[in-house]
């Protein structure tokens, strides 16, 4: 598979009255073309950050401070704004969260559809609606030529991020971040639009970067995991050795804290403790504090992303 | 939509009452209808009598029953001291008070708009900062002291602009005496409209700059910049057209809020409109044209607010579903 996207040593920082917050601290991973892969971990632990920095959105007062992102082969470090530009939405779209705050209220979903092809290639008005309602037909919404005229408060939020997706892929975009997709939206439509987001990405060849919490979600639609903790990737590798044999002791709590590993008595079986803060980052590995498995290696030395026996690659001293 | 037009016309219609209601109790309290058409020369008998005739000793819902039947017919009562209808009187003076408000209202838009989008979009750039500190300053000076420095600047210092009066006039429609179509009539606009627009237009800067910050906050803006389009069509159409809709509701408030103003702006500069009317009928207590001109205003007032509505209901389309149902 021909590498699509790969990230060395990203550090995304955010500059704050009480020092730098290290969001995003010295990630790599890569992706081939068409693959799928599911960036997880708990909230705070630098998902969507990681997710913007694709396409240099960060929001102020964050910064890449090092590191590189090569996207076919651009290097998207090193664009220019206009150069950046083209980049959104015609090579790398993405997905919001929460579909009722991604469309723009006042203007009509044919306006906020066209634009976005209109933006990149170069075609007349015409040309970019048909490629509209033809996208409006494949995320399967009904009466396509009414839609366009449509504003977004006349739908319901699953349709919305149909629309959503829709707009994604306007320009035939080679990636698509997907930012908890799901989560804003009714528990019922949830797998709807995941099988969606699938299908599409299957039969359109598209790479998907599928951020979540879910990692239920994550081992049905995505082929390789990378699974964050405090700004750090943690474990990665193939979706289905990460899930039925984690190595990292935070991947195994993430599992075992999924409802159906839970028994009756303690339904959940959260990791206790919290997250440190990403301003002040303990030495060592940043689970330690949470480890049952704690020695002293794991509070003096960074573990590196290691090939573990699995497959994975694993960053803790004690994982084999 | 069409029921939406609807109930803000009837709106519109109760806030006439209301205000009708308001004229009725000064007229009939401090107004003197037998001296505004007979003078004061007259004996107390035939004043009885002509207080009979016209119907004063009626009871009060039934003279304001007549009053609003009356004024819906354009009759607002007489003026004592111009000898001619009260109606008549304010409708010739309206043009110059229209004319100013007008121009007042287009300086407003012209430079709030551009400032206002430019101080949001790049809040640290030195202009940015100097367009706030200045609107700081412009909302905090009165009107009138605005218009006396300009007038000491313009007028007497470098004599660029006439101080006072309307210049040459030209009669538009067979009614319509216009300042707009005369160089002279140009120059006498240029001091009373910027004084006018002295105490709006830093405020609609803030507005716009404050409703604009808000929205480019939000996700859609960050999801139009996700989607790689130009910067200049998120900031104009995308974030601008969200900031439209509180602007133009504050907008129609604040355009009555400036009819106020002109008797100010039209004293200084004598300016005859209706608001320098006014203030004259106030001085010669000529109550029937004071109460016209309390009902003409508020006409203007209501019907540009109306108009506003629509506008906003247009621009706007949650409401205009609403008005669908
Ligand atoms: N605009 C910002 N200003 C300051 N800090 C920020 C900003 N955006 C993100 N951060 C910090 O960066 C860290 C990572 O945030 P990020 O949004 O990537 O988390 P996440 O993994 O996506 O979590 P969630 O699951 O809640 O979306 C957080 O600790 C957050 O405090
Ligand atoms: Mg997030």
């Amino acid at each position: 598979m021909d590498t699509l996207l790969s990230v060395e040593n990203l550090t995304v920082k955010f500059r704050l009255r009480q020092g730098d917050l290290t969001a995003v601290d010295n990630v790599s991973f890569t992706l081939g073309r068409g693959e799928r892969l599911g960036l997880v971990g708990e909230s705070g632990a630098g998902k969507s950050v990681t997710g913007f920095s694709l396409i240099n959105l960060i929001s102020k007062p964050g910064f890449i401070d090092s590191g590189s992102i090569r996207f076919e082969d651009i290097e998207i470090t090193r664009l220019s704004d206009t150069a950046m530009r083209k980049v959104r939405g015609e090579k790398i779209s993405m997905i919001f969260q929460d579909p009722m705050m991604t469309l723009n209220p006042v203007l009509t979903i044919g306006t906020q559809m066209i634009e976005t092809l209109r933006a990149h290639v170069g075609c007349s008005r015409r040309q970019a609606e048909a490629i509209a309602l033809e996208n409006i037909r494949k995320v399967h919404i009904p009466s396509p030529e009414k839609r366009l005229k449509q504003y977004p408060h006349e739908m319901s939020g699953g349709m919305r991020q149909r629309i959503v997706i829709a707009i994604a892929l306007m320009a035939s975009p080679g990636l698509i971040i997907a930012d908890e997709p799901t989560t804003a939206l009714d528990v019922t439509i949830q797998a709807e639009i995941m099988d969606l987001l699938l299908e599409l990405c299957a039969t359109e060849g598209v790479g998907l970067i599928l951020i979540t919490h879910d990692l239920a979600v994550v081992s049905q639609v995505t082929q390789r995991i990378a699974v964050m903790y405090a700004g750090r990737i943690v474990e990665t590798g193939d979706t289905q050795q990460i899930v039925h044999r984690p190595k990292h002791p935070y991947t195994q709590g993430l599992l075992a804290a999924l409802p159906q590993h839970s028994n009756r008595q303690n339904r959940l079986n959260q990791i206790p403790g919290v997250m440190p803060s990403l301003i002040k980052i303990p030495p060592g590995c940043s689970f330690h504090e949470r480890c049952d498995l704690c020695q002293d290696l794991c509070r003096e030395q960074i573990p590196q992303l290691n090939e573990k026996s699995s497959g994975a690659h694993v960053a803790c001293h004690l994982a084999e | 939509m069409f029921a939406f037009i609807v109930r803000r016309i009837a709106q519109a219609v109760l806030v006439m009452l209301v205000i009708s209601v308001i004229g009725f109790a000064i007229k009939s309290a401090v107004g003197d209808p037998v001296r505004d058409l007979v003078g004061i020369a007259v004996s107390v008998e035939e004043r009885m009598a002509l207080r009979e005739e016209l119907g004063l000793n009626d009871p009060l819902p039934v003279q304001w029953v007549r009053f609003v039947t009356n004024a819906v017919q354009g009759d607002l009562g007489h003026s004592y001291f111009f000898k001619k209808p009260a109606l008549e009187v304010i409708l010739k003076k309206a043009p110059a008070t229209i004319e100013l408000v007008l121009c007042s209202s287009l300086i407003i838009v012209l430079f709030s708009i551009p400032i206002g989008i430019f101080a949001a979009v790049k809040p640290n750039n030195f202009f940015s900062r100097l367009f706030m500190s200045l609107s700081i300053v412009g909302v905090s000076i009165p009107v009138f002291l605005t218009a006396i420095i300009l007038i000491y600047i313009f007028a007497v210092e470098l004599h660029w602009l006439p101080s006072y009066g309307r210049g040459d006039t030209v009669r538009i429609w067979g009614f319509w005496d216009t300042g707009l179509l005369t160089w002279d009539g140009l120059k006498h606009l240029v001091l009373p409209s910027i004084s006018l627009s002295s105490i709006m237009l830093p405020l609609f800067i803030r507005l716009i700059r404050a409703e604009m910050k808000e929205v480019l906050e939000t996700d859609y803006i960050k999801f139009a910049k996700a989607k790689g389009l130009k910067l200049s069509r998120i900031y104009l159409l995308h974030a601008f057209k969200n900031t439209l809709l509180p602007v133009i509701t504050v907008g129609g408030v604040q355009l009555g809020t400036m009819i106020a103003f002109t008797v100010l702006t039209e004293t200084v500069f004598q300016w005859q409109g209706m608001g320098f009317i006014f203030l004259e009928a106030v001085e010669r207590s000529d109550t029937s044209l004071l109460v016209a001109y309390l009902v003409v205003v508020g006409f203007i007032f209501v019907l540009v607010n109306t108009v506003v509505d629509v506008i906003y209901g247009l621009v706007n389309p949650t409401v205009r579903i609403t008005g669908r149902k």
